[in-house]
């Protein structure tokens, strides 16, 4: 089990953050997201087995939004 | 964010043109055209949004909006489309500039952090990130640089501005021995330390992840905001399908799908806890989340630890009373068995010891009687130091003349502690603590401030908590509690009212977890007191206790205003769209005109101030 704090663009409603969440949990290997939104982050505990950091943020990417860092 | 910018200017000005060409040529299928490659520029990025959140199974406003549009480009309502797009394009921009504001000061905060470390290393300087700076490492901090890292002083003095951390601009001195944080200023001074804590490790690291975690946590009323918004936009999503049906007015059923979602709604409440947060954040007030701002905003009953709290915490001995021997002989006998406890009033008595330049023997046995004093073994003679209470429960008696004694001493606002031998007692240390100037009035702010009862828990006797009660103007005062007491006694105040609890967050960890809220002050750097507590007082200033109840309850007046003016406008809109009043473009503006709205309410949050 790996954890991961995405930082990412500013997130400006809610439920763009739902959105990501809902993404995310859906993805093989992820065991917890938390989205912060008004930080704009996304903490992510997941299997490295299963999936990996890249692919965590080629989803939310994928879904519009920029990864700026990762920690 | 610019490439936002320059398709809002192209698809704004594709509409201008379109209404230029129907003013010189109301008939041509150019203005059509325009209209269209105006909502294909403004919403092409709305629409692979939604493609790719479907693809996730994940259904977004965007989805909507793009349905809406798409409908009404079908319908051949140009002009509505095109004005969807633009319009839910520059919302999300504004919202975000706006926004912006509201996340300021936390953002301002972690700017703060510290670029670049000086380490000895090898033995010459050498320039690192701080997040390379190993624990143990000498690090070298000269004037006007930021300290990196959280550390001891092992050379050097200087003036501290430590702001950062407790919000508090007068200057620290510190020299060697003293504990120093990451990110405090060197005003005046060169220090060399030894790196205790680096990177995200150090108290101003997890200063800023903690309000991160807290902006980010959930007020129950916005907990019950959320659901109902889960269950609104299915709701008018059913609603728009039986709407079709019945009446087959296709610009009805899609106008319907641009306001399913209640954006004003969902965002009035995080808005508004986001900026009370921050600006407590920037006081040196740590709010742990918006269960507890609403909590604080509803306190009824503050109660106080007295030591630490309402006072100094720096007792000193003030008087010695020896019935057998002489003064120094009552502290050799006292002072050895105080040293491990890491009570107040016992550092009191080793202080006094070593001011007296006494020899401290070695102890045996040592014990802790919790609330009572200590026991151990010096020299081969039994001592025990501590309450009444304690000589009796040992079977030591107490003379009236020793009882008046002790009377006299706490008539007068002293704690005096026994201390006995081999059954006996040899003597009396008075002890006092100075009450914080900060102190006096301040029940009666808390009482502008919307409290209604201040009480005092404390350790201490009867007649030294009489005292200082009331000199302090408390409404009610509560003695010689052991720790377990305070939490009987804060159960028994949690029964008809909402309490708050301030302690120093080291002795009355128990209280401060009981009570509805958790106030720990001056806890810079004591880790026990900013886990357990649910506010934390960065600096240990009373007059900020003020500022936390104003700002909560500002915080919730704030956050009520905004989730009844977007209650008020999500009903409006509805009733709006189903008289046909509103169509898609006016439905449009009103939701995004009703977001900003919520946002800049939020926005005014951040400039809160005390009235006094």
């Amino acid at each position: 089990m790996k954890k991961v704090a995405l930082q990412m663009e500013e997130l400006v409603c809610p439920s763009c953050a739902k959105k990501i969440e809902g993404a995310l949990k859906k993805t093989d290997g992820v065991n917890e997201v938390n989205i912060l939104f008004n930080a704009s982050k996304a903490k992510i505990s997941f299997d490295e087995t299963k999936t990996d950091v890249e692919k965590l943020s080629r989803i939310i990417q994928d879904l519009g939004f920029e990864v700026l860092s990762v920690k | 964010m610019k490439n936002k910018k320059n398709i809002l200017i192209i698809s704004g000005a594709l509409i201008i043109f379109s209404f230029i060409l129907k003013y010189i040529d109301a008939n041509s299928y150019a203005e059509d055209a325009l209209m269209i490659a105006a909502a294909i520029t403004a919403g092409y990025q709305t629409a692979r949004n939604a493609v790719v959140s479907l693809k996730y199974r994940v259904l977004g406003i965007e989805a909507l909006v793009t349905v809406a549009v798409v409908g009404a480009i079908f319908i051949g309502e140009y002009w509505e489309a095109a004005a969807v797009t633009f319009l839910f394009m520059l919302g999300s921009y504004l919202e975000s500039r706006t926004l912006e504001k509201t996340r300021s000061s936390l953002k301002s905060l972690l700017e703060l952090a510290p670029v670049t470390a000086t380490v000895f290393r090898d033995g010459r300087e050498e320039r690192v990130s701080p997040d390379e700076v190993h624990t143990g490492e000498r690090v070298i901090v000269r004037p006007g640089e930021k300290i990196p890292v959280d550390g001891i002083v092992i050379k050097g003095k200087a003036s501290v501005n430590q702001a950062a951390i407790t919000g508090e601009s007068i200057p620290a001195e510190k020299e060697t021995g003293d504990s120093v944080f990451s990110t405090t200023v060197i005003e005046t001074g060169y220090l060399e330390l030894e790196a205790l804590r680096v990177g995200d490790d150090t108290t101003f690291a997890r200063i800023m992840e903690m309000v991160e975690e807290a902006q980010d946590s959930k007020a129950p009323t916005q907990k019950f905001i959320e659901r109902f918004a889960q269950y609104y936009t299915p709701g008018i999503m059913v609603l728009s399908i039986f709407v079709y049906l019945a009446t087959r007015d296709i610009e009805l059923t899609l106008t319907l799908l641009v306001i399913s979602c209640p954006g004003a709604m969902v965002i009035s409440a995080p808005v508004s806890i986001v900026a009370g947060i921050g600006n407590g954040a920037g006081k040196g007030i740590l709010i742990k989340g918006g269960e507890y701002l609403e909590k604080a905003g509803k306190v009824e009953t503050v109660a106080f630890d007295k030591t630490g709290t309402l006072t100094v915490g720096k007792p000193v001995v003030t008087n010695i009373k020896a019935f057998e021997g002489t003064e120094d002989d009552i502290l050799r006998m006292a002072a050895p068995v105080e040293v491990p406890s890491e009570h107040h009033l016992a550092k009191a008595i080793v202080q006094e010891a070593k001011d007296r330049k006494i020899t401290i023997a070695n102890t045996e046995d040592f014990e802790v009687l919790s609330g009572f004093g200590v026991k151990g073994t010096v020299d081969g003679k039994n001592i025990l130091v501590g309450t009444r209470k304690l000589m009796a429960g040992e079977g030591i008696i107490i003379s009236q003349e020793i009882e008046e004694y002790l009377q006299g001493e706490e008539n007068n606002g002293q704690t005096a502690v026994l201390a006995a031998k081999d059954g006996k007692i040899i003597g009396a240390v008075s002890i006092s603590d100075k009450i914080r100037e900060e102190a006096y009035g301040l029940a009666d702010r808390l009482k502008k401030a919307g409290v209604k009862k201040v009480v005092m828990l404390t350790g201490d006797n009867e007649r030294t908590a009489k005292a200082v009660a009331a000199k302090l103007g408390l409404d009610e005062y509560f003695s010689e509690l052991l720790p377990e007491d305070k939490v009987s006694k804060l159960k028994e105040l949690k029964n008809n009212s909402t309490v708050a609890m301030i302690g120093d967050g080291i002795n009355d960890a128990p209280a401060l977890a009981v009570a509805d809220l958790g106030i720990a002050m001056g806890a810079t750097g004591t880790d026990a007191a900013m886990e357990t507590a649910d506010v934390v007082l960065m600096s240990d200033n009373l007059t900020r206790l003020t500022y936390t109840f104003g700002l909560s309850r500002a915080t919730m007046r704030n956050m009520k205003q905004n989730i009844y003016f977007a209650v008020a406008v999500v009903f409006t809109l509805l009733a709006g769209v189903l008289t046909k009043n509103v169509f898609m473009a006016s439905g449009m503006l009103i939701h995004e005109i009703s977001v900003l709205l919520v946002i800049i309410n939020a926005v005014r949050l951040m400039n809160y101030k005390e009235k006094i």
